[in-house]
């Protein structure tokens, strides 16, 4: 953050720049005092806060609230779900784009993979072996990790331009397949998927096409548990690579980090976020075709991670979320909603590229430890003029682990 | 699962080897036009354009729009030959403009303002995908997601017949056309002031401004002519494509086109013809040896990234700056 200095007996330029200068820290200072306010509650009430945001998430089809509902034109309950796959397919492709910077266009090519292996696997119409529902779930994300390993071995180590045609090629061609190849049943498509066990009360299956409830529950679980592992990715060596990389590439290869094997780790993790989404969307549809999966919606998928906030997990929760709820709710709109979304991206990237919830760069490894610490550590030292030697504040990235270990010898 | 999906069949290509050579050259001449606006934008600003495509089929909208006006329909008009020529050069005109400033409206809003504030290349990325979006859904939500109907500007003779192999009339014309015009635009480029200011700004934007180069004007200039050629691709294209002006029809062919300008090398102008004859051959040959038609994409792409591994620069892969006049 600038810190302006007063304004004094300066020239009427200057004082325009500082005005604007101003202007963008008191910008700034909004967010960075919510992430202030956030940083300084103790650990048990973030997890309280949390706990109150997951359990709101959880009971939103369930309250219904009146201004918000799709209904009565979608049902509400299947509306959440598909919010809930968009902020899933969203996470994933933000590992990719947001994470390591590496854009890719054919993102929607992985979670077609998925569904397919859903429907092989599972549908009345496939002469495969049959397996439950729930195990396709796995078998989808290794799937698409090695569809996300084929394309990446050879592409990653092309110009990150070129990057983006290849896997637009990509998400064409899978979809081509899956029209030319008989096996994969083109327009006809296979229905009657498998679902999860599971039975209400009177007997009923739990989980059908019908009921949202239940899919959007298991959406938002697997979310949450996508969202912590990746969380903890983040702030490990993987994450901090991905940063380094998306940030500049030959530099962080200079420092050491290998960076094809890293894209390619990033390319993998989509993939298979990717994929888990797909198998989820089959299952809950019970049919799958090659009409789905089309490069637009591809590009859907990039709006709501660019929408979001690249690199901020919560903001691409919610970006995925508005992409998908903005036409399911003003239906009215849906005609237009690749028109709409289109307009986003370009007005997004003029006035705000960073993103509604952008992503704020901090220490990563044991972050909050840190701050803490050094404030501690700083506020006695002040008067003294500046910090004891030894205490310098630690630098971002790479050293930030060896400086924790260093801060907790001295403590 | 039945195996028959995918044949192999060498003999079907040897066949009629003579007329899939002629077509692939053909549609490979439509891609290059369309691949050299690729090309011009990625010398200059290092950036991919991706609303290219869209650039190229409202040239085409507006072919199929001249061509209503003027009388065209299903079936071939009974005109004389000069009237015919002057219809399509009239039909070229609009294409060409249309295009040329769809081209520049790009570069105003999707680049000029990300210029100004120094964005990361990925913005610039994103907002070219907007941008393609928008003008996509523009004409989908004005003409509707059917392709227009057929306009036939005249039925194919066959012209020479060399050893049994038959060139018709439009085949001829889309391929000589189509090389006049990018052996203009090399020489436009090579040879005059404006192709001067070009290869400057793509060696060097900064000192090429301190040496009186406006930066902005040559960025506009090189947008537009991509966006000319685009809109001149758009009238052979609704020659030998006619069903395939509708929305997505520039994302189909864009996509193509693209492959062929990184195949031949992105920012050289003689990369981008040797590209797209290339991946016109390669897309006909691919579709007769596999036996169907849908495989083309698959076989362009399989062959585009094969070629990327060996030589990640394309074929002859240097770049506009280096041209020398």
């Amino acid at each position: 953050m600038s810190n302006h200095s007063p304004l004094g007996s300066v020239g009427a330029t200057q004082t325009a720049i500082g005005e604007e200068l101003a202007d963008v820290t008191k910008k700034h200072k909004r967010t960075a005092a919510l992430r202030q306010w956030w940083n300084d509650r103790s650990r048990l009430q973030q997890w309280l806060m949390l706990l109150v945001v997951v359990a709101l998430a959880y009971l939103l089809p369930v309250i219904n609230p009146p201004l918000i509902t799709t209904e009565p034109a979608n049902d509400f309950a299947i509306s959440c779900f598909n919010m809930a796959l968009y902020a899933l397919v969203a996470l994933g492709l933000n590992v990719v784009v947001g994470q390591a910077g590496l854009l890719d266009l054919g993102y929607i090519g992985f979670f077609a993979v998925g569904a397919y292996v859903a429907a092989l696997w599972t549908s009345s119409d496939s002469t495969f072996v049959h397996i439950p529902y729930l195990a396709t779930l796995p078998l989808a994300m290794i799937v698409t990790v090695v569809f996300g390993i084929a394309l990446g071995l050879p592409t990653l180590r092309l110009r990150g331009d070129y990057l983006a045609i290849v896997t637009l090629g990509f998400g064409e061609i899978i979809r081509l397949l899956a029209t030319i190849i008989p096996g994969l049943k083109g327009n006809t498509g296979f229905q009657n998927l498998g679902r999860p066990p599971g039975t209400n009360a009177d007997g009923e299956a739990l989980f059908t096409a019908s009921n949202g409830l239940p899919w959007y529950w298991l959406v938002v679980t697997i979310i949450i548990i996508v969202a912590v592992l990746l969380g903890n990715l983040e702030r490990s060596r993987v994450g901090r690579a991905w940063i380094a990389i998306r940030e500049d590439e030959d530099a962080a290869e200079i420092m050491g980090v290998p960076t094809f094997n890293f894209k390619l780790a990033a390319f993998g993790t989509g993939a298979a976020i990717g994929g888990l989404a797909g198998a989820l969307m089959g299952g809950q549809v019970g049919f799958v075709n090659n009409q789905k999966f089309d490069v637009p919606t591809s590009i859907l998928f990039l709006a709501a991670v660019v929408l979001g906030g690249r690199g901020n997990k919560v903001g691409v929760i919610l970006g995925g979320a508005i992409v998908a709820y903005i036409p399911l709710r003003f239906t009215e709109l849906a005609a237009y909603k690749y028109l709409i979304f289109g307009i986003v991206l370009v007005l997004l990237m003029i006035f705000r590229p960073q993103g509604l919830f952008p992503a704020k760069a901090h220490l990563l490894t044991y972050g909050s430890r840190i701050r803490r610490w050094v404030k501690k550590e700083q506020a006695p030292a002040q008067p003294e003029g500046g910090p004891p030697p030894g205490s310098a504040p630690p630098a971002p990235g790479g050293s930030t682990a060896q400086s924790t270990r260093r801060a907790r010898k001295e403590t | 699962m039945s195996g028959d999906w995918i044949t192999f069949d060498l003999g079907r290509l040897v066949d009629s080897f003579w007329s899939t050579t002629l077509d692939g050259l053909t549609l490979g001449a439509i891609y290059a036009l369309v691949a050299l606006g690729y090309t011009l934008v990625y010398g200059v600003l290092n950036l991919i354009n991706f609303a290219h495509s869209e650039v190229f089929i409202a040239g085409a909208f507006a072919v199929v729009f001249v061509l209503s006006g003027l009388g065209f329909g299903p079936s071939a008009p009974h005109m004389s030959l000069g009237l015919l020529i002057l219809d399509i050069a009239l039909a070229m005109i609009a294409a060409m403009l249309v295009s040329a400033g769809t081209a520049l409206v790009v570069e105003r809003v999707a680049y000029k303002p990300l210029r100004d504030k120094g964005a990361p290349r990925l913005a610039f990325l994103i907002s070219a995908i907007g941008m393609s979006f928008v003008i996509q859904y523009l004409f989908f939500v004005w003409r509707g997601p059917s392709a227009e109907p057929n306009r036939t500007m005249y039925r194919p003779k066959p012209i020479f017949d060399v050893f049994g192999v038959i060139i018709n009339s439009q085949q001829l014309t889309i391929i000589i056309a189509a090389v006049v015009m990018m052996v203009c635009v090399d020489q436009l480029v090579r040879r005059t002031k404006l192709g001067r200011g070009i290869r400057a700004v793509a060696q060097d934007p900064d000192t090429a401004t301190l040496m009186g180069v406006n930066k902005e004007r040559i960025i506009m200039a090189t947008f537009m002519i991509g966006g000319a050629l685009a809109g001149a691709a758009a009238v052979f294209y609704v020659m030998r494509v006619p069903a395939g002006v509708f929305y997505m029809g520039g994302f189909i062919l864009g996509i193509k086109a693209f492959a062929a300008a990184v195949l031949g090398g992105i920012g050289n102008i003689r990369g981008a013809l040797l590209g797209g004859l290339l991946i016109g051959l390669i897309g006909n040959y691919g579709a007769t040896v596999l036996g169907d038609s849908q495989w083309t994409d698959v076989v362009i792409f399989v062959v585009l990234v094969v070629v990327l591994m060996v030589r990640p620069n394309g074929i002859l892969g240097s770049n506009l700056g280096k041209v020398r006049a």
